[in-house]
């Protein structure tokens, strides 16, 4: 590949950034169209292999990025990709923060924070029934179900959570 | 932002100070703040390690009961501004909480932290994936922590309703956005942008005139 290709993929990336609106996540189908489909970095199975390494993987989810960058181009793709993907976003949200910060006794601040907070919620539970119903099947939603009522009602600590889940899943009961 | 009481934190046991209910929905203060960015860097790389799946239910579990370095409602706020910012939420979270307590040094500490350790990990996951994912337990191990990882999310969702108790909009209101959010992007997949703009003006609009009447009775 040549490096002007990678000018271009990093331009695209920098683009997508600002796009990402709820995570990288959601501009994932569009990182595929490039990747995959257009430039032919990555094949089918790396790229879903990459969302599924990174779910698996203690951190944000985000580096799913960095894991197609590395299969791509190894270490140094990684790092370039994952600097694209971030730079323009945290920009943004560093400058917004301050913004809102600054002015956070102004009545529409203070509006658009109580209106957006229950939508939050919402938001959150929408992810979690997504990813829940992402996986085939039905016995494994019992488990999440579990989950959700331990950190909802408990102290346990997550990650006793996250060990039973990869315990059951090995022993093949879900 | 910042806090002068610099209080031992830790112990997590300790229940969030009591004050006044304000006028305004204005949360209360947290009983905490981090002594440094070093500090920051190291509890952001210690709760990214927890996070399998998504750091959202972690983050929460430690900046929040854990540390007390932000109230539940704060929490809300920052994470309803990293949301509907581009970037990853948890990100997000991450920056604009170091930025409160330590401008730009606090955000890239925080993100750092978030940032640097998992991303060593996960490149040495995506190493060796390629040697064993044919293995029908490392198959299933992954299926099992992925629907635990979508239990965390929902649990910590259940947890922050509660704090929308003082939400100026009403319980009511607050479940029925909530709901409808649901429907729109779990049941019906609509654009997240959309919904946003959507949703988010109708309840920001209806809030701002609860406030504002809240507001003239107050004087």
């Amino acid at each position: 590949m040549s490096s002007a290709d990678w000018l271009i993929l990093f331009g695209h990336f920098l683009l997508l950034s600002l796009l990402s609106i709820g995570g990288a996540i959601t501009v994932a189908s569009d990182m595929h169209r490039v990747m995959v489909d257009q430039m032919g970095l990555i094949s089918d199975a790396q790229f879903s292999a990459s969302i599924a390494i990174a779910q698996a993987s203690p951190g944000p989810n985000v580096l799913f990025v960095a894991v197609m960058g590395y299969q791509a181009a190894g270490i140094a793709g990684a790092v370039a990709i994952l600097i694209a993907i971030m730079l323009p976003s945290t920009t943004l949200a560093l400058i917004a923060a301050r913004w809102g910060q600054e002015r956070r006794h102004w009545l529409s601040v203070r509006a658009f924070k109580a209106g957006m907070a229950p939508l939050v919620v919402g938001l959150l539970m929408a992810t979690g029934w997504i990813l829940a119903t992402s996986i085939e099947g039905w016995r494994h939603l019992v488990l999440t179900a579990v989950a959700a009522l331990l950190v909802w009602k408990t102290r346990l600590h997550l990650l006793v959570l996250v060990g039973a889940g990869a315990v059951v899943g090995a022993l093949g009961w879900i | 932002m910042r806090q002068d009481e610099g209080r031992a934190s830790g112990d997590g046991a300790g229940t969030p100070q009591k004050l006044p209910a304000s006028p305004v929905s204005s949360p209360a203060s947290p009983v905490s703040s981090p002594a440094s960015p070093v500090q920051l860097f190291v509890a952001f790389t210690l709760l990214a390690l927890q996070g399998f799946g998504g750091v959202i239910a972690v983050t929460q579990r430690v900046l929040v009961e854990q540390k007390q370095w932000l109230t539940r409602e704060q929490f809300i706020e920052v994470l309803s501004l990293a949301q509907v910012l581009p970037g990853p939420n948890v990100c997000n979270v991450a920056l604009i909480t170091g930025d409160r307590f330590f401008g730009w040094r606090g955000a890239f500490a925080a993100l750092g932290g978030m940032m640097a350790l998992p991303l060593m990990i996960v490149l040495g996951v995506a190493a060796l994936y390629a040697e064993y994912a044919a293995e029908p337990a490392v198959a299933g191990a992954f299926r099992g922590m992925g629907a635990v990882a979508a239990g965390l999310i929902i649990g910590t969702a259940l947890k922050l309703a509660s704090a929308l108790g003082s939400n100026p909009m009403g319980m009511r209101v607050c479940w029925l956005a909530g709901t409808v959010v649901f429907i729109a992007v779990a049941l019906l997949r609509l654009p997240l942008v959309w919904v946003l703009l959507v949703l988010g003006s109708l309840a920001g609009t209806f809030a701002w005139m609860r406030l504002r009447s809240r507001d003239a009775v107050d004087g």
